[in-house]
């Protein structure tokens, strides 16, 4: 069982902003869930994978970036050719 | 021929998030046949928002590999399809856009997530459509709303260019009328791309055939299960009974991981949208986020409203699968579960050619039915395996049950699309109309 | 107190493209966000593509510093929200890196040889970068320009080997000229090395400084941090277990907010991409000649002190100007190099690679043929050097000697200017007869003043004293 408490951490690292009023609602649908997910405990390994596709690559070999007025066209705010984000301090 | 497609077709479904009026097309073997695109796959030029309020307005400065393919081929793309937001549902509820609603019934839903595609094509408003699939989002649809469509094998058509959900099950694939269109649809679609580090060299050049004789046709017992709508079970086992009397071979098998891969898709599916969906941070496309506080508190705030519930609860979910004290138990579990899945997919598939069910569980459910996620999550059930195994399953129309749409799905070995795609063919030739 | 310190290295490799995407890493001088593409700026539906260069690099790296490659190694994503980084993850890779358990032998404080182990190597992507201006209506927000986003890091880890702050310069000095001679890093680019310390007294809690940005700011913080423990300890408090900034302006480390402290960063494996199997890369790559080997053959082959050879092969491109300039008289030359051209350069801020060898073996050939004094010599160089600080071209040593007439007084001149000075102080004359030692000397200096140097001083000695006694005569 997982508490309000716990899901507010977790939409907290999930930078999601939950309403107060919202988080019984999700409690209660995660511990039906999570509870449903417990199956997976029985699960036991048949035997390990081996990847049959490896080593893609690319050459470093120069290609041309976006026009900046494409880089700049989606951002919501911008100043000469930066993009505007958040404060960090 | 290039040319002008008008596009005047009523779209009385919701089916069209963003759409043209009039597409310009080139020469090619689509020349001036109007396609319609899932809205979570980028179309340089066109608005695509993946049904999501936080990438309103977004306009991609590039063409998704198939959209590229697609205007080679001189298709005519008029416009972007309504979805289940970031494709996470099974109904086209979760649309920031407001709901599709099922052309057969306008109080049931479409299926999900490629509802809008599936819903332009069953309406007539496009013989064919692009869709992707994670758990089911093309089969259900297709199921739901009497088209076909197809999931191809993990890896033959390429994701660049799709806003990845889940990108270890995700695969675009064709939705239309007929068997032979989705084949022709899945001719021009799958090419290699060397963008997309999991695409293989396997292109797809096959005219469909009805001759299955001889063939082997699996039945799993767990895909008529508990929570199988006995109605919707019997009408599948009557188009099985037309594969048998068509030439194939019918046996019984068994594919026990079935008990735990419904669980394992749903902690790999949202444990990778968690991370797929951080960078929706409204700083360098959709609505702008604020800038005055300090990020986390701008972000929170950014994404709690923007986001609809559906994804914030997968997204959270997703956090909460892979964070420190529980990725053992749920992430790397599910990545057992998923490895145990697509052994048992490789077991049965050496003695069968192909293995064949019921693509839903139910016919199309009425709006407002499943209220709570995990009841819609179980109804995923039949479809998620064959996103866990990575092979290619197909869902076909095969008979009516309330006056609805019915699915026959039919999965085959990596690789072995032509063969599902056969076999849907000879049930399409033999089948009810 | 017995200090424990451990290092983790970010270090910029030079491809040509980033990590990920073909976009050009040469963005030092271009304005922001003009090298970026769908796949680097994160947008939705992109998706990343490995570049085989740089794993070859760091392949380059781990053979040189005798790590062991995995089998299989994968990429990771480490999920945090930060506003340089695009994804909201970053691209690395962490329960199955690269290569693992390597050595780097430097010489401990004691001058000792001393094995510092290494931890793992791995390859990951740079964020954007953060730009902050000032301005009352300009700190609300942050700007963003992802022309770093996706330049390709290898992160190198060290065991908590190190014992001092000198050690731990004495090992970064040491693991940057090895990537240098590798030519897998170029550490004259700004921000092409950030360094993360740990650092602990034995007994106490360990603290993380972060964010260090320069060789010398190592040093720096670990000497910072240490005297700040150890204060700590002394007023009986315990070093609290934390994550502290290095402000290298202030030379400070400060203690960051507990709240970015216990970040989760729920690592997963990265599903775009697939696993490598590279180990048997190694068989292709030949290393070069590293810095130890380097310097054991300068000893040996051109015959000079294991200092010199140490100075000159500790940075790639001043043995490589050596080497070329080393000629008929090595010895000379190391001292020329290592003594001279260095400090003269230090003092310009300029770097070796401004020098032409051809100029340098121009100079050195005068001196060796006793064409001019030492002393001329300097000034023909730093003439030459305060030519090319000032972006005009170089002057040849020799135009400049002839130029000045710097060319070793000799013959009549050098006989005129001995007598003239003695015939202008006749009171030292007085002196030196009445026995008076610094006499000679005062005339001699005063000779070197009138030829301002171009006379070798002994040889002056030697004609005035001459002059001296044979006036007494
Ligand atoms: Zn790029």
């Amino acid at each position: 069982m997982i508490s309000e408490r716990e899901v507010e951490s977790i939409a907290k690292l999930a930078d999601i902003r939950i309403q107060k009023e919202e988080l019984g609602e999700f409690t209660v649908q995660f511990n039906a869930i999570l509870e449903y997910f417990d199956v997976l405990d029985r699960v036991e390994a048949a035997g390990e994978g081996r990847a049959d596709l490896v080593n893609v690559f690319r050459e470093d070999e120069v290609r041309p970036s976006l026009p900046v007025e494409d880089v700049l066209a989606n951002a919501g705010s911008t100043e000469e050719t930066f993009i505007k984000g958040p404060r960090v301090m | 021929m290039a040319g002008t497609f008008h596009f005047d077709a009523e779209d009385r479904s919701n089916a069209f998030i963003t759409r043209v009026e009039s597409a310009t097309f080139g020469d090619g073997r689509l020349a001036g046949i109007p396609l319609a695109v899932k809205d979570n796959i980028s179309t340089r030029g066109m608005q695509t928002t993946c049904g999501s309020r936080i990438l309103e307005g977004y306009i991609p400065p590039y063409d998704a590999h198939v959209v590229e393919l697609l205007r080679e081929e001189g298709a005519a793309i008029v416009g972007k399809t309504n979805l289940d937001e970031f494709g996470m549902g099974t109904t086209t509820e979760n649309s920031g856009f407001g709901p599709t609603t099922n052309p057969h019934d306008p109080a049931r839903v479409p299926g999900g997530s490629s509802g809008g595609s599936a819903a332009a094509v069953a309406a007539g408003m496009v013989p064919m459509a692009l869709g992707t699939d994670t758990g089911g989002s093309i089969r259900c649809p297709a199921a739901f709303c009497g088209i076909v469509g197809l999931k191809p094998t993990y890896g033959r058509v390429s994701r660049y260019g799709l806003i990845a959900y889940s990108n270890s099950l995700e695969q675009i694939g064709p939705m239309g009328r007929s068997v032979a269109d989705v084949g022709t649809l899945m001719e021009v679609i799958c090419r290699h791309d060397a963008r997309d580090s999991t695409s293989y060299d396997r292109g797809y050049a096959h005219a469909p055939s009805g001759e299955i004789r001889g063939m082997t046709i699996g039945i799993p017992a767990e895909y008529f299960g508990e929570g199988v709508d006995p109605a919707v079970a019997e009408c599948v086992r009557d188009a099985i009974a037309t594969l048998e009397s068509a030439g194939a071979i019918v046996e019984e098998c068994s594919i026990p991981s079935m008990e735990y891969a419904l669980a394992a898709y749903y902690v790999t599916c949202t444990s990778e949208a968690s991370s797929n969906l951080a960078r929706f941070d409204g700083v360098r496309y959709g609505p702008g986020v604020g800038t005055k506080r300090s990020w986390h508190d701008e972000f929170q705030e950014f994404r709690g409203e923007h986001f609809g519930r559906e994804v914030q609860r997968r997204v959270m979910l997703g956090t909460f699968a892979l964070s420190a004290g529980y990725y053992g138990k749920y992430y790397a579990k599910a990545q057992v579960a998923k490895e145990n899945v697509r052994r048992d997919f490789l077991r049965v598939l050496k003695s069968v050619d192909v293995i064949a069910g019921p693509t839903m569980p139910t016919i199309a459910f009425r709006f407002g039915e499943k209220s709570d996620p995990l009841s819609m999550y179980l109804s995923d059930v039949l479809t998620v395996p064959a996103n866990l195994a990575g092979v290619p399953a197909i869902s076909v129309p095969c008979g009516r049950v309330e006056g609805m749409p019915v699915g026959l799905q039919i999965i085959g070995q990596h690789f072995a699309d032509e063969v599902v795609v056969d076999v849907a063919f000879a049930f399409e030739q033999e089948g009810p109309a | 107190m017995k200090v424990i310190i451990g290092l983790e290295i970010h270090c910029q490799l030079n491809t040509d493209t980033k990590l990920f995407c073909g976009c050009s890493t040469d963005y030092r001088d271009d304005p922001p966000n003009t090298h970026v593409c769908p796949v680097c700026l994160a947008l939705p539906g992109a998706l990343p593509r490995l570049n085989t260069k740089a794993v070859e690099y760091a392949l380059r790296v781990a053979k040189a510093l005798n790590l062991e490659v995995a089998e299989e190694c994968e990429f990771s994503r480490k999920n945090y929200f930060y506003p340089d980084l695009p994804k909201g993850y970053q691209i690395t890779q962490y329960d199955r890196p690269l290569a693992e358990r390597g050595v780097v032998e430097i010489e401990a404080d004691d001058g000792t040889p001393k094995e510092v182990r290494i931890t793992r190597i791995h390859l990951e992507e740079d964020p954007g970068r953060l730009v902050h201006r000032s301005g009352r209506d300009r700190a609300g927000y942050s700007l963003v320009d992802y022309n770093r986003s996706g330049i390709p890091l290898i992160e190198i880890v060290t065991e908590p080997d190190l014992r001092s702050p000198k050690e731990a310069r004495r090992f970064l000095n040491k693991l940057r000229n090895t990537l240098e001679y590798l030519e897998v890093f170029d550490g004259e680019r700004e921000g092409a090395i950030r360094v993360d310390a740990n650092i602990s007294l034995v007994g106490h809690n360990r603290v993380e400084c972060k964010n260090i940005s320069s060789y010398k700011g190592v040093e720096k913080a670990l000497t910072f941090e240490i005297t700040r423990q150890k204060n700590q300890i002394a007023r009986g408090h315990e070093i609290t277990r934390e994550t502290r900034h290095f402000n290298e302006g202030r030379g400070i480390t400060m203690s960051s907010r507990s709240k970015e402290e216990e970040t989760d960063y729920r690592y997963f494996p990265e599903p775009d991409l697939r696993p490598l199997r590279v180990r048997d890369w190694l068989d292709d790559i030949t290393l070069p000649e590293l810095p130890d080997a380097r310097k054991a053959r300068f000893v040996a082959q051109y015959g000079i002190s294991h200092n010199h050879a140490r100075t000159l092969t500790g940075d790639m491109k001043l043995a490589n100007f050596y080497e070329k300039v080393a000629g008929d008289d090595p010895v000379l030359a190391a001292t020329w190099v290592a003594d001279t051209l260095l400090g003269e350069l230090n003092y310009r801020d300029m770097k070796i690679d401004r020098v032409p060898p051809a100029h340098f073996a121009d100079l050195l050939a005068l001196v060796r043929v006793d064409a001019i004094t030492d002393r001329s010599g300097v000034d023909a160089l730093r003439t030459m050097l305060d030519e090319g600080a000032a972006g005009e071209e170089m002057e040849l040593p020799s135009a400049v000697v002839d130029r000045f007439g710097l060319r070793k007084a000799a013959g009549d001149e050098f006989d005129e200017v001995a007598a003239q000075v003695v015939e202008a102080h006749p009171d030292a004359v007085a002196d030196y007869h009445n026995g008076k030692g610094g006499a000679l000397n005062f005339l001699v200096g005063q000779a070197m003043r009138e030829t301002r140097g171009r006379a070798d001083a002994r040889d002056l000695g030697r004609r005035i004293k001459e002059l001296l006694e044979n006036k007494e005569a």
